[in-house]
């Protein structure tokens, strides 16, 4: 009977051994920005990918989970490097992350003709959700004129009849200022595009503010340099006289050095740390219980990406060469997003609401807080430049 | 015409905050020939520290102050730890040992104060605009800068052309080995200077961190126009490096107000908004290029050599 059993158990096992051996683990290339002045950005994104994957059993589709994480050190040149050695030698199935549009940009050749999955967390270049799409990449944040366009009805809003306009000269940056523009009713008086990443000194720059006498100023700095703008908009005296709205410039990662600064700065977002749903609760508690700060709206988006990619290995069952039927399932965006509602437009940009975020004072901190809706269900404007394949 | 008054206000603002820096390189490099890449390390190091303090004392001025004490300390320990042993040898190897002490300071201020930065926040009555001419607001911080920074460079230039220390500093500057040969200590002298330079970059630090942002890296941007200024002002002139900072600054300043509308009169709107601030970053290399072709010694070279 004893040596039944053994003979049983034996051959159980010999069955089983190649199903283990053919088990495989997803590999999952991380690129954005772990050096210098912005590391907290991707300190931000690399914490909230782990918090999700550990809310998933550091599992994907019940595949085991290998993750790589790349420093791009903010610089085009490296971030696509960075991306083909990912591709290339690593042979990794998936890449997540890339903060910068002109990272993005660079690296999105390698990863098209490698056709390699990709979720993008962060960068909105406009050319991504328009003539540069492909069926293999998704973001799960936003094109990048979006959320300013959010502050350009925002501003309609408040009754802005005059807007003067800043950020940084890259392609994000010009994204941002047509954003407003597209949707700003008043008139523009001034136009600014500063050196990027290097210029950190706004003096000329605020004083051209100054005297255009606008109703309003827009700025989009994000990173360090969002503190030190807001910082010197301060001290040039201006915040008592010109409202500032901003777009990517007050946030979870900025506020604590900010704090009283940052005070009646409205900003829009797509998510803020109070949205009311069960995901966005389950995440921010226990980002803060694991990491003990708030997380950042660079982390929600980053977060996304993990029960995103869960679904796609799901529905393949872990079948990683079936690369059309994994869109198909991406496409259906079947996760539960922390942000709430979630679709992906065709292509592939996510659809979805733009709240008014403000800082407040709460207790010894300062936290940023939903204020009103201001546009539900919004699409970019790009989708129909892009020839996605059937 | 009073807007123009404002954005020179600008200028001479960065101009101050250059000279800081470049008094100290041009110290080190015209009297102890010396190549210092750190410079811009004890900039950022005057920055963790000032943050630090204030945070601390709860006070600015008090912060400033502590801070200032502990980046003198700091370039005078450095000085005889590190930099010591580089005089005497060439160029190249004073570029790669302070190339070395640059990454270590950066992974320094990593390991004690984290990646994430720190600020230093003003007294309130600080984030305002005072009425310097009528109809001519500027900010009070920056105005504090432009006085405090010119105070300085009044000191320095009494230190430097009225004291005795100040005349050893400039004979050693000319002939070194005489001065050595007449019995003046001039290790110690070096340690003086290397201190003082230390000092004063740690002071730019400080008072354009309120302005900034304390960050890893901080100093190395700015590191850059320093060594601008001192090689359009002349090597080891310190009144050389007061006039071209003042250079250096307004056509920085007035390249970004004006530049990117001139060039959108010639080109279209967003190719002239994007080729602008590029155009006007380039101002200042040209203007280097320009005295190295027709004054390689620059525009105030140091008496003899």
């Amino acid at each position: 009977m004893k040596r039944i059993l053994l003979t049983t158990c034996a051959a159980l096992a010999l069955a089983t051994a190649p199903a283990v051996a053919q088990q495989k683990t997803v590999k999952i290339g991380f690129v954005s920005t772990f050096s210098g002045p912005v590391a907290a950005i991707g300190n931000d994104m690399r914490n909230s990918f782990e918090l999700a994957l550990d809310h998933l059993g550091r599992k994907l589709g019940g595949l085991p989970v290998e993750v790589i994480y790349e420093d791009d050190q903010i610089k085009p040149e490296v971030g696509v490097q960075k991306v083909q050695k990912l591709i290339e030698s690593d042979k990794v199935d998936f890449i997540v992350g890339i903060i910068w549009s002109n990272v993005l940009l660079a690296s999105l050749k390698p990863i098209i003709d490698s056709k390699t999955f990709t979720i993008v967390t962060n960068a909105g270049a406009s050319q991504l959700a328009g003539e540069m799409c492909s069926p293999y990449v998704f973001s799960t944040a936003w094109n990048n004129d979006q959320t300013p366009q959010a502050i350009g009805l925002y501003m309609n809003q408040k009754n802005v009849k005059t807007a003067f306009l800043i950020g940084p000269n890259y392609a994000a940056g010009k994204d941002m200022l047509e954003g407003v523009e597209a949707t700003f009713k008043g008139k523009i008086v001034g136009r600014e595009l500063t050196v990027w990443p290097t210029q950190l000194d706004f003096s000329a720059e605020l004083s051209k503010a100054r005297n255009a006498k606008p109703d309003a100023v827009f700025a989009f700095y994000p990173g360090g340099a969002g503190i030190q703008f807001i910082t010197q908009y301060a001290q040039s005296g201006l915040k008592s006289t010109i409202p500032l709205y901003t777009a990517f410039t007050v946030d979870s990662l900025s506020l604590p050095r900010l704090k009283d600064l940052a005070v009646g700065i409205p900003g829009a977002q797509q998510w803020v740390r109070d949205l009311p749903n069960e995901a966005n609760k389950r995440y921010v508690n226990d980002f803060r219980a694991k990491y003990k700060t708030d997380p950042s709206f660079y982390g929600s988006q980053t977060y996304d990406a993990a029960p995103l990619l869960d679904s796609v290995v799901k529905a393949v069952k872990g079948d990683l060469t079936k690369k059309d039927e994994m869109r198909r399932a991406a496409e259906k965006a079947d996760f539960k997003s922390v942000r709430g509602n979630f679709k992906f437009g065709p292509n592939h940009i996510p659809i979805q609401n733009f709240y008014l975020q403000e800082a407040v004072k709460d207790g010894e901190e300062f936290r940023l807080k939903t204020v009103a809706t201001i546009v539900e269900n919004d699409q970019d404007k790009h989708w129909q430049k892009c020839k996605m394949p059937k | 015409m009073l807007y123009l008054i404002e954005q020179c206000l600008n200028g001479m603002q960065l101009g101050m905050l250059l000279f800081l820096l470049a008094a100290g390189l041009t110290l080190i490099f015209g009297i102890m020939d010396l190549v210092n890449l750190a410079h811009g390390s004890l900039y950022m190091l005057g920055a963790y520290f000032a943050a630090t303090f204030v945070e601390l004392t709860d006070s600015f001025l008090a912060g400033i102050g502590l801070g200032l004490g502990a980046t003198l300390v700091a370039g005078i320990v450095l000085e005889m730890i590190a930099i010591r042993p580089l005089y005497g040898r060439d160029h190249l190897d004073h570029v790669l040992g302070t190339f070395g002490l640059l990454i270590f300071f950066n992974e320094f201020v990593r390991l004690i104060w984290g990646p994430a930065g720190l600020t230093i926040s003003l007294p309130s009555q600080m984030l305002t605009a005072v009425q310097v001419l009528p109809g001519v607001y500027y900010p009070l911080y920056r105005l504090v800068i432009i006085l405090t920074t010119l105070v300085v460079a009044l000191l320095l230039y009494i230190l430097v052309m009225r004291t005795r220390i100040g005349m050893l500093i400039r004979a050693g500057a000319s002939n070194r080995e005489m001065v050595g040969a007449l019995g003046v200590n001039i290790k110690l002298l070096y340690t003086l200077v290397f201190g003082l330079g230390a000092a004063l970059a740690g002071f730019a630090g400080m008072i354009q961190a309120p302005l900034a942002f304390v960050q890893i890296g901080m100093g190395e941007n700015i590191l850059i126009l320093a060594f601008v200024v001192i090689i359009i002002g002349g090597i080891g002139s310190i009144r050389g490096a007061f006039v071209a900072a003042i250079i250096v600054g307004l056509i920085d300043t007035m390249g970004r107000v004006f530049l990117p509308d001139l060039v959108r009169h010639f080109l279209s709107y967003s190719a002239g908004s994007s080729a602008g601030p590029a155009l006007s970053s380039m101002l200042i290399y040209t203007l280097m290029a320009l005295v190295l072709i027709f004054r390689p010694e620059g525009l105030f070279p140091a008496s003899s050599k």
